[in-house]
């Protein structure tokens, strides 16, 4: 974590062990969670109660809500890889933004500025929110996190629960407690049928904006100098000191553009869903939090895809899963699916998908 | 005087690693530094460079104390490290390692200028301009940190221990660059194991034992002493 760290060595890998009760035990679950994923993906299969065109739809919502994880994620991942530090609050500083986007969106709508000039008024929200999730996260940066950086042990992350705290209680002391509804307009409910498939607007909407985020996103950390030294940064602080960057300036850019696509996913969530709330950061930032995990901490790509894949499974998991086995209203259980695939991920595979092997980068 | 050194002290929590270090580097030379294995001679290079704070003394930059500069303020002031075990980005192509050396500068022509001349001056990386660097050979990677320190266009180049791990005729080679970097105007702090090596090119040398300068003068002298040869010879 400190500057330091250029004098002490990488560890090396670990040995190999020999197998022993705790090994058997996690086989023995790994192929319980398998047998059971497939008993009733089966089972669901053969029953037939649900129709191709069902299963689209599943699997629409999924990559709809999978992008929003995604953009969250990679909140998750970029602050990781520059500080080596998990920003527990990401989830409500995702949730301010909703609520700025809200309010925008609310006097648009009253003012007739959002039936008016749509495009005009989606901007408007897009930017408050994005402008609301920077200028929080930059906050918390500096005023958190900053003055822990070089403290040893669990100070930083305990800090980073107790931002958490604060900004959801500040939002439910401020705007109260209550759910508040996202005004709704026409088009969002509309509904689009290529070749004789139902694919609401508000779907396409929000992944093209989720997309369009992820490949501006991905030009700025390949394309730019400050990308790149975040880049070097994430591999080695005290290296690119050295090379005459200034560790913490990428550590605010980092932040920033973590907060800038949590902006554009506090929108989409909110405009998916509807509705604003205290504790919605909650769900969703755990979740893209395991997305982010998923796909192995500190990788861009692995967030992105890390997103979808636990949006897909989310959305598909409980027909697929658990109808087959009988569970009335595998619906409930969506959100205990998509934990059960972050438990699962830090059990099994805690380097993720795209994991950097730590140990290795040094030869 | 371009970097200053006076009665340099500095620990590791109760552990004392630099005792009382003076050097002094004028402009235009090559100073090497020689010592065994935890002589103290990386944690010099990095108190310079500002990773590590010290303790009494002081280290100065053109005159001025560097105490309150950080790593980065000192690499833009043209002192720049060429770290030990290379630390080149991995990740990175062998360009944006290259790129990532000239951080601190702002002539983007004359950068380009530079990337273009350290791939003449090590044409292996000019056909591996794109590959990720850390799939490169070691001695391929020490010739990304050397191209990569020297992108910088530094007025003093601190580079530890170089030839590490290198065979033979690539130490061969690396010393050369040393002295054709030197010859450009570029004045070099050589830390090295290869003792013999580095007096034989250094305009001047420090040894280095137990944290404490042991003995210092000009390289071809230390190159014959009696001491430096028993130490090293053995
Ligand atoms: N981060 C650290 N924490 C504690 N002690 C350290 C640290 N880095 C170095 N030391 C100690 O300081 C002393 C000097 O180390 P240093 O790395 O400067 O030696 P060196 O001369 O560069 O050796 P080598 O030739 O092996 O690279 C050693 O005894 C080493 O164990
Ligand atoms: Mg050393």
């Amino acid at each position: 974590m400190s500057e330091t760290s250029l004098i002490t060595a990488a560890p090396g890998a670990s040995a190999r062990k020999r197998i022993n009760g705790i090994d058997i035990f996690m086989w023995v679950l790994r192929c319980a969670v398998a047998a059971i994923a497939l008993f009733g993906t089966v089972a669901t299969l053969l029953e037939g109660r649900y129709s191709l065109a069902q299963w689209f739809d599943f699997a629409m919502f999924g990559l709809t809500l999978g992008s929003v994880y995604a953009l969250i994620a990679l909140g998750y991942t970029m602050v990781y890889g520059v500080l080596r530090m998990i920003n527990f609050a990401h989830g409500d500083i995702t949730m301010t933004g909703a609520f700025a986007g809200y309010f925008v969106a609310t006097g648009a709508s009253r003012s007739g500025l959002l039936a008016a000039h749509p495009i005009l008024a989606i901007l408007a929200i897009f930017t408050i929110a994005m402008v609301t999730c920077i200028a929080v996260a930059l906050a918390t940066e500096r005023f958190a996190y900053r003055p822990f950086r070089n403290s040893p042990g669990q100070a930083p992350l305990i800090c980073a629960i107790g931002v958490s705290f604060v900004l959801e209680q500040t939002v439910r002391g401020m705007f109260g407690s209550g759910v508040k509804s996202y005004p709704v307009t026409p088009w969002q409910d509309a509904v689009v049928t290529p070749l004789g498939m139902r694919i609401p607007v508000i779907n396409l909407f929000v992944m093209g904006c989720a997309i369009s985020a992820m490949v501006i996103l991905y030009l700025i950390v390949h394309r730019t100098r400050m990308g790149m030294a975040m880049r070097a940064v994430s591999e080695d602080k005290a290296a690119a000191s050295l090379m005459g960057v200034d560790v913490d300036r990428v550590v605010v850019f980092a932040f920033a553009l973590g907060g800038a696509m949590a902006g554009v996913a506090s929108v989409c969530y909110a405009l998916i869903y509807q509705q604003v709330h205290f504790f919605m950061g909650f769900a969703p930032g755990i979740k893209a939090f395991g997305a982010a995990v998923l796909g192995g901490i500190g990788s861009i790509p692995g967030a992105m895809v890390g997103g979808m894949f636990l949006g897909l499974i989310e959305a598909v998991g409980p027909a697929l899963f658990l109808d087959g086995l009988g569970i009335t209203a595998p619906y409930q259980l969506r959100d205990a699916i998509g934990f059960l695939v972050l438990l699962m991920v830090l059990i099994f595979r805690p380097q993720g998908l795209f994991g950097e092997a730590m140990a290795k980068k040094r030869a | 005087m371009i970097l200053e050194i006076e009665n340099m002290s500095l620990a590791y929590g109760n552990i004392e690693a630099v005792r009382g270090v003076s050097i002094k580097i004028v402009d235009g030379g090559i100073v090497a530094l020689v010592g065994a294995n935890g002589a103290g001679k990386s944690s010099t290079l990095n108190a310079i460079s500002g990773l590590i704070p010290i303790k009494n003394g002081s280290i100065r930059i053109d005159g001025q104390s560097s105490a309150a500069l950080k790593p980065h303020e000192i690499t833009r002031r043209g002192i720049v490290q060429v770290p030990e075990g290379r630390r080149i980005f991995g990740r990175l192509s062998v360009e944006e390692n290259l790129l990532m050396g000239a951080f601190s500068r702002t002539d983007h022509a004359a950068i380009a200028e530079d990337r273009d001349h350290m791939f003449e001056l090590f044409p292996r990386l000019k056909e591996r301009r794109r590959q990720v660097a850390g799939t490169l050979s070691g001695g391929e990677q020490q010739m990304v940190a050397t191209a990569r320190g020297l992108m910088a266009r530094p007025r003093v180049l601190l580079m530890d221990e170089p030839s590490m791990g290198l065979a033979p005729l690539v130490v061969e080679q690396v010393f050369d660059t040393i002295q054709a970097i030197n010859a450009a105007g570029t004045t070099v702090l050589l830390v090295e194991q290869n003792a013999l090596m580095a007096l034989e090119i250094a305009h001047h040398a420090y040894v280095m034992e137990h944290g404490e300068i042991v003995l210092e003068g000009p390289g071809a002298e230390l190159a014959v002493d009696e001491r430096v040869v028993s130490i090293y010879l053995g």
